[in-house]
C-alpha cells in the first residue's frame, strides 16, 4: 500500500517540492504530459474561482430553501473591516460557505474530494493566493499536492460519508487543504505531512448526519470549520510544530473509526442532528 | 476503493449537490439514452430507496432527465432539465416503488424513442458518481460505463457466442468483460462484452449480418 511518507521522503532526498514528486508519479501512471496534467488541473481552478465568485453573491437558494446567502453575510462583515478573527480568516470561512452554498443550489462546483466537501480547499488556497499574491502555477502545484494526499487517503481508507461518516469527507479535504496550504506558503515536504495529520486528527470522529439526508445541514457550515482547522493545522506545521502520530497512521486510523461507527452516523438521515427535534420538523415540512 | 488519481481526488466538475444523487443520476439518465439509441419522446421514472426519499432535495429528478435528454453532469441547464425536455417533446412522469433488493439509490426507466423504440433499464448509482447498469428489458447486466460496450441480443444456441468473439478478433478489438444471460435454453440471450477499442459502425454491421443476431447496440464510454 502506498503511503504519504514515501513521497515526503522522496521529495527530501530528492529536493524537490512534494507536488513535483506527485505530479512525476500521475505523469506515469496517466501517461500524460506535465502540461496535460497542469491543464486539466487549471480548469479544475477555474471552477473553482467561478464557484467562489457565485456563492459571494449569495443570489441563490437551495431547493429546500435552507442554504443561500451566509457567504455574503460574512464577506460584507469582512470587507466593512469588523472581522473578528481577521482578513484571511473571515476570507477563509466566507470562500468556504460560498463554494458549499453553490454546490447546495446545484451549482457547478469541483469535487474535493467530494461534492458534500468541494468547499474547503478552495476556501483555503484561493484566500491564501489573495492574501500572499502567490502565482497561479504555484496554487495549481498545491492542488497537486492535495490531490496527492487525497489519493493516500483514498486507498488506506475512504473518502465517502457513507463508508466513513464526515470525518472522512471534511476531514480528509482539511488534511489535503492544510498540507496544500504549507506548500502554498513555502513550507516543506516534512511539514505538509504534519499538517495534513494535525488536521485529520481534529475531525477523527466526526459523524455524517444530514438533515433530511440533504447535502445542506450542517454540510455547509463543516466547509467552513474545515477550512479554519486547515489553516490552524498549517500554522502549526509551518511554525515547526510535529504531529507525534504520521500522517499515514492517522489515515488508517481514519478508516478504522468510520468502519466501526454506526451506519445511523453514515449518511443515512437516522441518527445525529438528523433527528433531532427540529431536524426531523425540517425533513417532515420539506419532503 | 480502487486505484486512484488526482482527477479522482480533485473532480469530477460537476453540478452539485451530490455526486450520487445528482452527478450519479444525471449518468444514469444518459446510460438510459444511450441503451435506448434514439430520442427519448415518453418516459415513465421510478424511483427507489433513497433516490425515493431524498431525492428531492438532491435534485435526483431533474438529474435524470438530464441525462436522458443527453446533458453532462457538468451543465448548468441541469436545474431546468424538466423545462428543457419538455420544449424538446419528451413527456416524462415520475413515481416511487419498491424494486425489491437492489442499492439504494436504484432507478427504473421505462422509455419510449421517437422511432419508436421501447426499453426498459434499471441502473444504480452506486457512490461518487460511479454507476451501475443492472438490467436492460428482462436481462441481467453489468454495465458501468467506463469502456466501450457492446450490447447483444441473440438466440441461445451454440456457436452464437463464438461468432461474436472470432469477429472481434479479427478487427483486434480486445473484450476486457463479458457477461451473457438468457430468459431460457433455446430462447433469446443478451451478451454484454466490455472492450479495449471503440466498436465503430462498420464493425457493428457485421455483426449485425451474423446468424441469430437480432440486435446489436455499442455503447461509447460515459
Amino acid at each position: 500500500m502506498r503511503a504519504y511518507e514515501d513521497w515526503v521522503i522522496e521529495a527530501e532526498t530528492r529536493g524537490l517540492k512534494i507536488s513535483e514528486v506527485i505530479v512525476q508519479n500521475q505523469m506515469e501512471e496517466l501517461e500524460q504530459s506535465e502540461q496535460a496534467l497542469f491543464e486539466r488541473m487549471r480548469q479544475n481552478l477555474r471552477v473553482m474561482r467561478k464557484s467562489v465568485e457565485t456563492g459571494l453573491s449569495g443570489e441563490r437558494r437551495s431547493l429546500s430553501g435552507l442554504v443561500g446567502g451566509d457567504a455574503a453575510k460574512v464577506e460584507g462583515r469582512r470587507k466593512r473591516g469588523e472581522s473578528l478573527v481577521g482578513e484571511l480568516m473571515s476570507g477563509a470561512i466566507a470562500r468556504a460557505l460560498a463554494v458549499a452554498e453553490v454546490n447546495a443550489c446545484m451549482g457547478k462546483i469541483v469535487a474535493a474530494p467530494t461534492a458534500g466537501s468541494c468547499g474547503v480547499l478552495p476556501a483555503v488556497l484561493l484566500t491564501i493566493e489573495e492574501d500572499r499574491r502567490v502565482s497561479e502555477q504555484a496554487v495549481l502545484h498545491a492542488l497537486f499536492t492535495a490531490a496527492g494526499l487525497g489519493i493516500i487517503i483514498a486507498e488506506r481508507a475512504n473518502v465517502s460519508g457513507a463508508e466513513g461518516g464526515c470525518q472522512a469527507e471534511i476531514g480528509s479535504a482539511a488534511a489535503m487543504a492544510a498540507a496544500a496550504a504549507v506548500e502554498l506558503a513555502g513550507g516543506s515536504p516534512r511539514q505538509t505531512a504534519d499538517a495534513a495529520a494535525i488536521a485529520m486528527k481534529s475531525m477523527l470522529g466526526l459523524v455524517c448526519d444530514p438533515v433530511g439526508g440533504l447535502v445542506e445541514v450542517p454540510c455547509v457550515k463543516r466547509n467552513a470549520t474545515g477550512a479554519i482547522i486547515a489553516l490552524t493545522a498549517a500554522e502549526m506545521a509551518l511554525s515547526g510544530v510535529k504531529s507525534a502520530i504520521p500522517v499515514d497512521e492517522v489515515i488508517d486510523t481514519m478508516g478504522q473509526i468510520g468502519k466501526q461507527m454506526p451506519c445511523t452516523l453514515k449518511e443515512t438521515a437516522q441518527g445525529g442532528l438528523a433527528v433531532t427535534p427540529t431536524g426531523r420538523r425540517i425533513q417532515a415540512d420539506f419532503l | 476503493m480502487g486505484k486512484s488519481n488526482v482527477f479522482d481526488l480533485l473532480g469530477p466538475i460537476m453540478v452539485g449537490p451530490s455526486s450520487s444523487h445528482t452527478a450519479g443520476a444525471v449518468r444514469l439518465g444518459g446510460m438510459a439514452r444511450k441503451i435506448l439509441g434514439e430520442e427519448p419522446v415518453q418516459g415513465k421514472i421510478l424511483l427507489h430507496g433513497s433516490f425515493a426519499t431524498t431525492g428531492k432535495g438532491h435534485g435526483t429528478n431533474l438529474a435524470l432527465v438530464a441525462g436522458l435528454i443527453g446533458m453532462a453532469t457538468d451543465d448548468e441547464r441541469i436545474p431546468e432539465a424538466l423545462k428543457i425536455a419538455e420544449e424538446r417533446g419528451l413527456n416524462v412522469c415520475f413515481e416511487t416503488a419498491d424494486l425489491g433488493d437492489v442499492h439504494p439509490n436504484t432507478v427504473k426507466f421505462d422509455l419510449l424513442g421517437e422511432h419508436g423504440s421501447h426499453v426498459r433499464v434499471i441502473g444504480s448509482s452506486v457512490g461518487g458518481g460511479t454507476i451501475v447498469i443492472r438490467q436492460i428489458n428482462d436481462f441481467q447486466v453489468e454495465i458501468r460505463g467506463d469502456y466501450p460496450t457492446l450490447v447483444i441480443l441473440h438466440q441461445d444456441l451454440p456457436g452464437v457466442v463464438a461468432q461474436v468473439t472470432l469477429l472481434l478478433s479479427t478487427v483486434q478489438i480486445n473484450i476486457a468483460r463479458m457477461l451473457v444471460s438468457r430468459k431460457k435454453k433455446g430462447a433469446e440471450a443478451l451478451m454484454v462484452l466490455e472492450t479495449d477499442q471503440t466498436i465503430d459502425n462498420a464493425v457493428l454491421d457485421l455483426l449485425r449480418k451474423l446468424p441469430r443476431i437480432y440486435q446489436a447496440l455499442a455503447i461509447e464510454p460515459l
